[in-house]
């Protein structure tokens, strides 16, 4: 299968790979997955005290789909409103590493992640957290 | 310069060997015939070259040369053996003994022969991928006709215990077939010795050509019969009908010529070189496994568990240089990883992790050292970026993560 430039250029050279405190009250991690499934992702964020992401990081255990996937997705979440952070759909991702059919789970896992992230984040910080709207079953 | 390009992956197929391509050509040009014409030299020169063919395999694995049916392949060896045996013997009984390590032809030959009205016991393997033979034996019953066992598996290079289970066999007087495809050529494989009664290979994995494979089918003691899956012009004893493959044959012959003679030697250096690569890269990373019995395996073969990398994602790290396969199913629909190694027990997170790589002819140690230093560097990136590796060295037991699964 032959992959994209950009999915392979986030795949050997990843992007903000790293671990964040995850007792500090300013960051949120979402952890999905499952290493039976053979994907985990670990997503975090850091906000800043008027609700914009100042920084993220993850580390994922997967193929080079879910890895290119998740190292956009930090690179997206970067200057976002926890909003908007949430309205990061898959199928952005899949569209801008031009995922195959097979890898489109790396996406939803990406979504995923990041939907973690923020609520994680909400919870923390005492606020509302909106109600799910998206199921993928 | 061209990129490196390292081929670790023989067990999938092997490039044939320049020798067998140079006695195949004349096949393609100068000797046209078809093997059924009788009536003009066309014809007399492509039967003769098969029947050297015949010959050649023959003696490689010490039976006749007429219990040599060819095919166009294993897969279709398998088959004909399995249902063939099955149509055959009906009236003794209708069930079969397999494992479920087994090979796809071998394992859904046996699921049509269900729905055919056949029984079939998949056994379970052992922790190293052997067959038990107790439970073998404890598995036989008065209506089984057939037990269906690899020499060596695909995708680990375990041998199993051969002649047991042909002493298992004779003395319940039940056929033997074995799916041979990786150790003929490889290792000494004799059927007659081990009692086995059907056996399939084939030619793409012993530096022969593809599209043409052999059952060996034992015709005095018992004299073993086959009802034909293939109707046609009767060729190959009635048991396979269509125009023979003759460069095909003719490869295949020179290919188990050449692995007769080259075989000791090759086997030697090359579980030589596996070994090197095997206990370099255990040396030199942390929680490598080694998938299968490391003593009944085939020299030429290693599978590996890299723990917390994900199988897919590090080949990505070198697959443009170097050649390996992996028993993670990330691009498969199911998202299963390899059976095989589930049935060896394996967790599903160590079959994601794991890593076959299979030697040959071809391989030089080179070769080797390149891998080494690919793995090293790729399976440290994995784990840079593997977050159950940080979790794993920072001491969290993974059982009792709360996993999301999806």
């Amino acid at each position: 299968m032959a992959y994209s430039e950009k999915l392979l250029d986030h795949f050997k050279n990843p992007r903000n790979v790293g671990t964040m405190d995850k007792s500090d009250k300013k960051v949120g991690t979402g952890l999905v997955g499952a290493p039976e499934c053979g994907d985990v992702m670990r997503l975090q964020i850091q906000v800043s005290d008027n609700g914009v992401i100042e920084d993220a990081k993850f580390k994922t255990f997967g193929c080079g789909s879910a890895i290119a996937s998740s190292s956009l997705a930090t690179e997206w979440l970067k200057g976002k409103s926890l909003d908007d952070a949430m309205s990061i759909d898959n199928m952005d991702i899949v569209e801008e590493l031009a995922l195959p059919p097979v890898k489109i789970h790396c996406s939803v896992l990406a979504e995923d992640a990041i939907k973690s992230a923020v609520k994680d984040y909400r919870v923390k910080n005492g606020l509302e957290v909106p109600v799910e709207e998206k199921n993928h079953g | 310069m061209a990129a490196k390009k390292i081929y670790l992956d023989n067990n999938a197929t092997t490039p044939t060997d320049p020798r067998v391509v140079d006695t195949m050509l004349p096949y393609f040009y100068t000797m046209p015939g078809n093997a059924a014409s009788r009536n003009h030299p066309y014809g007399w020169e492509a039967e003769e070259g098969v029947d050297y063919a015949r010959e050649q395999i023959a003696k490689l694995i010490s039976v006749e040369p007429k219990e040599i049916i060819f095919t166009s392949g294993a897969t279709e060896s398998d088959n004909l053996a399995l249902k063939g045996v099955f149509e055959m013997y009906r009236r003794k009984g209708n069930h079969i003994i397999t494992l479920k390590t087994e090979h796809k032809a071998v394992l859904d030959s046996c699921d049509k022969i269900e729905k055919m009205g056949g029984e079939v016991t998949y056994l379970d393997v052992q922790r190293n991928g052997l067959v038990d033979l107790k439970e073998l034996e404890a598995a036989i019953k008065d209506n089984t006709i057939l037990i269906s066992i690899m020499w060596a598996n695909n995708e680990t290079g375990v041998i199993q215990p051969m002649k047991e289970i042909g002493e298992i066999c004779e003395k319940h007087g039940v056929l033997f077939m074995s799916d041979a495809t990786q150790a003929v050529g490889k290792i000494p494989v004799n059927p007659k010795e081990m009692g086995i009664h059907l056996m399939a290979f084939t030619g793409h994995k012993m530096y022969g050509p593809k599209g043409v494979g052999a059952l060996f089918v034992n015709r005095k003691k018992p004299r073993v019969k086959v009802t034909a899956q293939m109707d046609g012009g009767g060729h190959e004893r009635g048991m396979r009908s269509g125009t023979l493959n003759v460069p095909g044959i003719v490869g295949f012959g020179k290919a188990a010529e050449i692995c007769q003679k080259e075989m000791a030697a090759e086997a030697e250096r090359l579980s030589k070189l596996r070994d090197k690569l095997e206990s370099t890269l255990m040396e030199r990373l942390e929680e490598v496994y080694i998938n299968g019995d490391a003593e009944n395996r085939m020299p030429h073969v290693t599978n590996l568990s890299f723990k917390h990398v994900e199988g897919e994602g590090l080949m990505m790290t070198f697959n443009q240089n170097m050649a390996v396969s992996s028993g993670s199913a990330c691009t498969s629909a199911s998202l299963e990883p390899s059976y095989v190694l589930i049935a060896l027990g394996l967790g599903d997170d160590l079959a994601h992790s794991s890593i076959r790589f299979s030697l040959g002819r071809f391989t030089t140690e080179e070769d080797i050292d390149y891998a080494i230093e690919a793995m090293v560097k790729g399976v440290n990136h994995m784990r840079d970026l593997s977050p159950i590796w940080e979790m794993y060295k920072d001491g969290v037991d993974l059982e009792s993560v709360e996993w999301t699964e999806h």
